[in-house]
């Protein structure tokens, strides 16, 4: 149970996709100008990640392994197939993302509009991808520790992208030099951002 | 009746050159594009794990081109993103392969950021504007063309970083000692990532100081 927790807290602050790692920069950056969209966006990433990192690590652990198939059949033992695990994995990003849209579309089409195209490019979206091959990369121990794992990446980009939204709304009406705004000053900010998550480095967990 | 020949546009021809050259500076994939940010600054802690990158994403980037441009009449639309994604994680498969048994320190270092080219927007931007919709030479040129643009970034970026973080270019001492001993030290910010992106902000500063048309108009 504590080793769930601490899976949970240290992948939203220490281990921050966003600030730790770089990744889902591209959506992170170009649907951060307000905040009710990052909120929308941050909402679906967590909920593909939720799901997919769970599912990734049942792939892995059953057929993708060095040795996984030895449940199917004894002669499999040494079979590695984890050269596959890309291709399956955006597989799985591909469909769980097919599966949002649809959903998105039918309950609040309003945020489904405002999205436009990026709520299919979540599929490509770095941070989904990069959750999975952390995972498989960390080879955690239970479903329970992916879960938590992928449920607190979620929410760690989720906060990360509602921040500088808030931030970058307040900084339109500064002083900025103009070959910074916009792109520039956010790339600044964002890295000022990161410098600041590093204090969690310290958290003994 | 007029006897038509057509023309065949030669291979290098001022139009193809400028696929080239657009994406080095005025259609720079990570500064004007604001494409393949993630593992751009990732791997740009030394220069040799930057250069790999660089050529690994010029030919997943220029292949890819090739083959959906090659394939483009007769793909589904409604399918479309799953084919480019097949395509492009098959072409990284085999980079990642060959990263693993040429060069496998690199690869380690690179951990899976070599992967996670499948995702980097760059690839996935330039099937959709221009591959899908160009012939395949013109098609494979834009690829490599926006390949290179990307590693002049990386490479710049990891220039500083690796010689203000670390004095060494490419694993090797550039500093002298002497400088250390009158008490200069390595900046050890530089390695840490979020440097990395605030020497992004400043080329991008720099960038657009000296290409007016590039800023933003609110």
């Amino acid at each position: 149970m504590q080793e769930i927790f601490n899976i949970f807290i240290k992948s939203i602050f220490v281990d921050n996709m966003v600030f730790a790692y770089f990744l889902g920069m591209c959506s992170y950056l170009a649907v951060s100008k307000t905040v009710n969209t990052s909120v929308g966006l941050g909402f679906a990433v967590i909920f593909v990640l939720g799901i997919t990192v769970p599912v990734d690590y049942l792939l892995n652990v059953y057929i993708l392994k060095p040795g996984a198939l030895a449940w199917l059949d004894p002669g499999f033992a040494d079979l590695d197939l984890s050269f596959l695990s890309f291709i399956i994995f955006i597989a799985v990003i591909a469909s769980m993302v097919q599966l949002v849209e649809m959903v998105v579309e039918r309950f609040s089409p309003s945020l489904y509009s405002s999205l436009g195209i990026f709520l299919p490019l979540i599929a490509v979206n770095c941070a989904i991808l990069g959750g999975s091959l952390f995972m498989q990369q960390r080879e955690y121990q239970s479903l329970a520790q992916a879960t938590s794992f992928g449920l607190g990446s979620g929410l760690g980009w989720f906060l990360a992208i509602v921040a500088i939204a808030a931030i970058r709304e307040k900084i339109r009406y500064s002083n900025v030099p103009a070959p910074l705004r916009g792109i520039g000053i956010t790339f600044i900010i964002t890295g000022l951002m990161g410098i600041a998550f590093m204090s969690f480095l310290g958290i003994k967990l | 009746m007029s006897k038509e020949v057509k023309e065949r546009e030669p291979l290098f021809s001022p139009a193809n050159l400028k696929l080239l050259t657009k994406p080095l500076n005025l259609n720079n994939p990570i500064t004007v594009q604001v494409l393949g940010i993630c593992s751009a600054l990732a791997v740009t802690v030394k220069l040799k794990p930057a250069l790999v990158m660089t050529i690994a994403v010029m030919i997943v980037t220029g292949v890819s081109n090739l083959v959906i441009s090659l394939l483009r009449n007769g793909i589904p639309p409604r399918i479309r993103i799953i084919v480019q994604l097949v395509v492009i994680a098959t072409m990284v498969i085999l980079v990642d392969q060959v990263l693993k048994a040429f060069m496998y320190d690199v690869s380690k270092q690179l951990s899976v950021f070599v992967g996670l080219i499948i995702t980097n927007c760059i690839i996935m931007g330039r099937l959709e504007a221009f591959a899908m919709s160009n012939k395949p030479w013109p098609a494979f040129l834009d690829g490599i063309g926006n390949g290179l643009g990307y590693g002049l970034i990386l490479i710049t970026v990891a220039f500083f970083r690796e010689l203000l973080g670390s004095g060494t270019l490419f694993d090797v001492r550039v500093i002298p000692q002497g400088f250390y001993d009158f008490g200069y030290q390595n900046n050890g910010l530089m390695i840490l990532p979020p440097m990395a992106l605030i020497v992004v902000g400043v080329i991008i500063w720099v960038q657009r100081y000296y290409n007016r048309e590039l800023i933003e108009k609110d």
